[in-house]
């Protein structure tokens, strides 16, 4: 891998991707946070309390888990799952929230605002402010709102105001747009914390260096357990911050295959997917919310309308360091249906006991595809990133049954 | 010399100060925004202000968000804006720019862009989400066809990016009144007005003061001590009041004639 994987230039450029694309008010909060940053990343006692948090808070290491009934299912590789869903709040999303608030708190920040899609992020912010007492505004949009009732109970029941975005698509990107409008406003006392790798530099590179330890612990634990590396790591893409947080410390390593599933939707003509590397279906670089990077977008570069079962993934564009993994060929990019998720969702937790988040679903659905092509030998690790108890009503109502 | 540096060059030389109107192309349709670049010109526009219609509106409040809603309903593009400027230009040689989110642009083709700019009389463009840093190529290519790029400065903004900004700025520099989205304001802040005194250490451009710019006194008041006024949501309000009228246009030129001092 060229030097330039591992760290983007100074303006947080992956080849052309990534950088700052926004509204000049928003150059000096970006500086300063990259400052502060810096400055964190270098800083022992930040590091400790980090790590502190992460283990006696969030409670990790999470296990590395053979799967063996669903590798007996598969009939192929064996399958390890990298349990992010037993970490506190019920997804990876913590490791990244933890990481910002300190930061928001070495910068003096009051009030944090962030944005969610299915919820998970929103949790994970709304808890961390309660951790600290710091006021806490999480903008979602009115659909996600509708299909994630319960994290939006949990995020009031910590004490966020959970602020509904009925514009556009009334999904993930819209609840992003107005948090960005309410940070350029209150630029002064607020933190935006977002949550994936997306968004103007700092933001890709942060909420990669606060992620990768999901990596860096399934890295040593499949060392420790088999003596050598996986063979292939399988992990969902919607922003791209499971994902990167996993892939990210295995790039160096050549024999390593790396996949990222995108949501596939329903079809892959533009609008019923969010699988933003699907050029045929309207994937192509451009510029949204800050950074350059693939976008799903109509010819006159209107952004489109994405689909997916899961509100975590349903969004038109990724984070820019994906893009630039995806043009190097260093990461495969594939999509699961909506229909492949829904039937990963159901196999996990009848033949594991582990009910997945319908993100997470979607790499156990691929993952089940690539385990049959490979040989029993070999070993490949799902980033189970969230716990699916947020999705269980989304289930039954397709399924047309009741949940209570 | 561009049409828009020799526009404020002969403001300076009468001891006046500019109008910059703002209207979202496409709002409330084609017509109506081909009539209203005739009518604000008529109205004593220095340039205006064409905005290109984009999904995600970012730096917008409410009120321009509706009006970027309405024309994409049916359809308006970069295309659009382009070939209804083509057909004012029979009727006026006021100074125009181009006030559009970078990905639209993008899409379009830059060289492309510019050679079309040269072709239907835009003088210049302002990218919102475009900074001087991303901005090397598109300001080679606008500069290499006579074209102005103009920059946003903001209260936030340091000063030494305030050098940087000024040294690759031609036409105007735009100074942002306060940290915020577009849209009405209550009062002006006196944060415009230091900013200006700042934009002036550095630059001889003019500077032209937007953002919350909704009645004759805060004209009043950025005359004062800026070349220029620009008032976008406000406009986009009247328009927005009077969509479905007859007499829109003429409407939409009497409120802005009303906002000026006399």
């Amino acid at each position: 891998m060229s030097e330039q994987t591992v760290h983007p230039d100074a303006g947080g450029h992956w080849g052309r991707y990534g950088g700052r694309y926004v509204p000049e008010t928003l150059m000096a909060p970006l500086e300063e946070l990259t400052e502060a940053f810096d400055a964190a990343r270098d800083d022992e006692s930040f590091r400790r309390e980090f790590e502190s948090l992460l283990r006696d808070f969030s409670g990790r290491p999470t296990p590395l888990f053979h799967a063996a009934r669903l590798t007996e299912h598969a009939g192929g590789a064996r399958l390890y799952l990298k349990r992010e869903d037993l970490s506190h709040t019920g997804s990876h999303k913590i490791n990244n929230a933890l990481g910002q608030v300190l930061l928001a708190r070495r910068m003096g920040k009051q009030r944090v605002i962030a944005e969610t899609g299915a919820g998970q992020h929103g949790v994970a912010t709304a808890t961390v402010c309660a951790l600290f007492g710091l006021g806490c505004v999480v903008y979602m949009g009115t659909e996600d709102v509708r299909r994630q009732r319960l994290n939006v109970f949990r995020m009031r029941l910590l004490g966020a105001e959970v602020r509904e975005v009925d514009a556009g698509q009334r999904t993930l990107k819209d609840a992003i747009n107005e948090a960005l409008r309410d940070w350029v406003t209150n630029v002064a006392d607020t933190y935006y914390l977002l949550g994936s790798a997306l968004g103007p530099h700092p933001y890709p590179l942060m909420v990669r260096e606060f992620q990768s330890v999901i990596g860096r612990e399934a890295r040593a634990q499949f060392l420790e357990r088999e003596g050598r590396l996986p063979d292939a790591l399988v992990a969902c893409v919607g922003g791209g911050s499971n994902s990167i947080g996993l892939f990210h410390p295995f790039l160096n390593d050549k024999g390593v295959r790396m996949v990222g599933v995108e949501a596939g939707g329903t079809g892959a003509e533009l609008g019923l997917h969010a699988a933003r590397f699907n050029q045929a279906g309207g994937g192509r670089p451009g510029v949204l919310q800050g950074t350059l990077s693939y976008v799903l977008q109509d010819d006159r570069g209107q952004i489109a309308s994405t689909h997916s079962i899961s509100a975590g993934l349903d969004y038109p564009s990724i984070g820019p360091e994906h893009a630039f993994l995806h043009d190097e060929g260093r990461v495969e990019y594939v999509s699961a249906t909506d229909e492949e998720a829904l039937e990963a969702f159901g196999l996990l937790s009848k033949l594991e006991g582990i009910i997945p988040a319908l993100e997470s679903a979607h790499a156990v659905a691929h993952a089940l595809k690539l385990a049959r092509e490979m040989k029993s030998s070999e070993a490949l690790v799902v980033n189970l990133s969230g716990r699916g108890d947020k999705d269980v009503q989304t289930v039954a109502e397709l399924a047309g049954g009741e949940t209570t | 010399m561009s049409r828009i540096t020799e526009a404020f060059k002969h403001l300076r030389a009468d001891g006046r100060r500019g109008f910059i109107p703002y209207i979202t192309v496409g709002d409330p349709d084609l017509d109506t925004s081909r009539a209203l670049i005739v009518e604000l010109a008529r109205a004593g526009a220095t340039l205006i202000e064409l905005g290109v219609p984009f999904s995600d509106p970012v730096a917008d409040g409410p009120t321009i968000q509706r009006a970027a809603e309405r024309a994409l309903r049916h359809g308006v593009g970069l295309v659009d804006v382009l070939r209804i400027l083509a057909e004012a230009r029979r009727e006026t040689d006021v100074p125009v720019i181009l006030f559009s989110y970078f990905n639209p642009l993008l899409q379009f083709g830059l060289e492309r862009l510019a050679d079309e700019c040269v072709r239907t009389g835009v003088d210049g463009v302002l990218a919102t989400d475009l900074v001087p840093e991303e901005s090397a190529d598109f300001n080679a290519v606008l500069s290499g066809r006579g074209l102005d790029q103009i920059f946003l400065v903001a209260p936030t903004t340091s000063d030494a990016r305030l050098s940087m900004i000024a040294e690759r700025a031609s036409g105007f520099v735009y100074a942002v009144s306060r940290a915020g989205v577009t849209g009405a304001r209550e009062q002006m802040s006196d944060e415009a007005r230091r900013l200006v005194g700042r934009v002036r250490g550095v630059t001889d451009l003019p500077v032209a003061v937007g953002f919350g710019i909704s009645t004759p006194e805060h004209v009043a008041d950025v005359w004062a001590y800026a070349d220029a006024a620009v008032v976008g949501s406000a406009l986009v309000s009247e328009i927005e009041k009077h969509s479905g009228s007859p007499d829109l246009v003429s409407r939409v030129g009497e409120f802005s004639r009303s906002l000026l001092p006399h």
